[in-house]
């Protein structure tokens, strides 16, 4: 437990050094604030409606399936870990454990889910 | 115990009696200790960060045949103090209608999460940083705010090339962060611990010598993490004109640009801890921490300029090949190059060092080469299509 106290002082630090640079660029740099200044950068036209639309995400089945894998891979650390001290049979489990996934990323590529449309 | 051979213990049990000499409690005393360490490592790193400012203008000068700063200083060494001032004089510009909060939150994150990666650094034998029993897993937390800040400053500058650039990470997340858990596993297998220093421990043969193709596809992911050339898809100068960041003036923007140095710099640490023995170098590093210290850092900086040269060499890739390119060969291949390892690791159990180190690289040769053949004859099948159609329509 003590350590997450010193990973909770590396962030308290690593937090207070940014802040410390961003507030010197605040206090030496000079505050003119105008409209034009302030708008939104287009490429130097006027900017047009909202940028906050709704937005097709394409890649909204990639996410899904990264999601499967990710969890997938928490699971598979403690395996790794102990994997010295198992056997064969924990590699074969490990390998139907990876398997049963792999169908399911094989059924999305099929279904062609992994084409960018 | 003396100074040269353990000069982190030294100092902090003499400051430790110098503060409990003032009648301060033990565990305070401790504590702030430990928080003057924090703090000295992290000055120490932003420090560094100011020169790898100055290292990376050289290096891509160099790359593109020119000579870089030259001007300020001896070899425009005193260069990035210049611009430092620079950023701090400049003004600080909120655009109308950002998210106030999170816009001024994310530098701040972007930095924070590269600088708490080297809390699991381990710099030299007596020096393990924080020996975390997941320091593994601790850098894929890390590395996720980092996304997460560029995530955030795309969504809440109000202007549609951020918005593009920050959906644009989320997909490059999306796809890299499955190869670079898979290939953390490979050491984590070697060494039976997530902990940085037992894995370094356990390199008495270095880890890119048993598993060359693991230590690619972790440079690739890593690559892909930091956000740089090839897989710069948030930032996208030519069509995003600066992407995520664009809002950004001043030292925010520094902000970001030193995290991004500073974050390619640690994870050619990491490259070299988790392949390359970390501060290991035949005995050398039992002579003094501080010759440690100093081959950590030199294989850190190998590790970044091999990242450099990627960034200067390669194009940047579309979203869609990107995207293809991670699902449909890197994860396949990642995941069937742990399992194989975790076959051959236990077919080869008790063997002796020199067959099991062969043939852990044999298996990786193989698998490698397997890969690349499915890839080529798959190619090779598309493209005989892609004709066939044209040639098809060309006689029509």
């Amino acid at each position: 437990m003590n350590e997450w106290l010193y990973v909770a002082l590396f962030i308290v630090v690593g937090m207070i050094i940014p802040i410390g640079a961003i507030a010197a660029g605040f206090i030496f740099g000079p505050k003119k604030p105008n409209p034009i200044k302030q708008s939104t950068y287009e490429c130097g036209i006027e900017p047009v409606g909202e940028a906050w639309i709704q937005f097709k995400a394409q890649y909204y089945i990639f996410a899904l399936v990264f999601l499967v894998f990710d969890v997938e891979a928490v699971f598979l650390f403690p395996w790794a870990v102990k994997l010295g001290q198992l056997g064969l049979y924990a590699v074969m489990e490990g390998i139907v454990f990876v398997g049963i996934l792999v169908v399911g990323l094989v059924y999305t590529w099929r279904k062609g889910m992994l084409e960018w449309v | 115990m003396n100074f040269w051979n353990d000069p982190l213990k030294v100092a902090a049990a003499w400051l430790e009696g110098i503060f409990t000499g003032w009648g301060m409690d033990a565990v305070l005393a401790h504590v702030l200790v430990v928080f003057l360490g924090v703090f000295l490592l992290i000055t120490i790193l932003m420090v560094l960060d100011i020169f790898l400012v100055w290292i990376e203008r050289k290096v891509v000068a160099r790359f593109q045949d020119r000579i870089g700063p030259n001007r300020v200083g001896p070899y425009g060494l005193i260069q990035p103090f210049a611009d430092i001032i620079k950023l701090i004089i400049k003004e600080d510009t909120t655009p109308d209608g950002a998210d106030k909060v999170v816009y001024n939150l994310a530098p701040i994150l972007s930095m924070m999460s590269v600088l708490i990666l080297w809390a699991v650094v381990p710099l030299a034998p007596v020096m393990l940083g924080i020996d975390l029993n997941v320091g593994v897993l601790f850098l894929i937390a890390a590395g996720a705010i980092g996304t997460l800040s560029i995530i955030m400053a795309g969504w809440s500058s109000n202007n549609k090339f951020a918005m593009i650039g920050g959906f644009r990470q989320v997909a490059v997340m999306v796809a890299f962060e499955v190869p670079m858990l898979a290939m953390l596993m490979i050491p984590t297998i070697f060494a039976g611990s997530m902990n940085m220093n037992a894995i370094i421990e356990a390199q008495n043969v270095w880890f890119f010598f048993i598993s060359p193709l693991a230590a690619l596809i972790f440079l690739i992911a890593a690559i892909a993490e930091l956000g740089r050339a090839p897989f710069d898809l948030a930032e996208g100068e030519s069509e995003l004109v600066a992407g995520f960041n664009i809002e950004y003036s001043g030292m925010k923007f520094g902000m970001f640009y030193a995290g991004e140095l500073l974050h390619a710099f640690t994870f050619g640490g990491f490259w070299a801890i988790l392949f390359f023995g970390g501060y290991r170098f035949f005995g050398l590093e039992q002579v003094s921490p501080f010759l440690a210290i100093l081959i950590l850092v030199i294989k850190a900086m190998l590790g970044y300029w091999v990242i450099m040269w990627v960034k200067y060499t390669m194009m940047r890739i579309r979203i869609d090949q990107m995207l293809g390119f991670n699902w449909k060969f890197l994860t396949p291949l990642s995941f069937a190059l742990v399992l194989v390892t975790a076959l051959m690791n236990t077919l080869l159990r008790g063997a002796d060092s020199w067959l099991f180190v062969t043939g852990m690289f044999l298996s990786n040769v193989v698998v490698g080469w397997i890969a690349l053949e499915i890839a080529r004859s798959v190619a090779r099948k598309e493209r005989e299509r892609v004709e066939g159609v044209k040639a098809v329509e060309a006689h029509h």
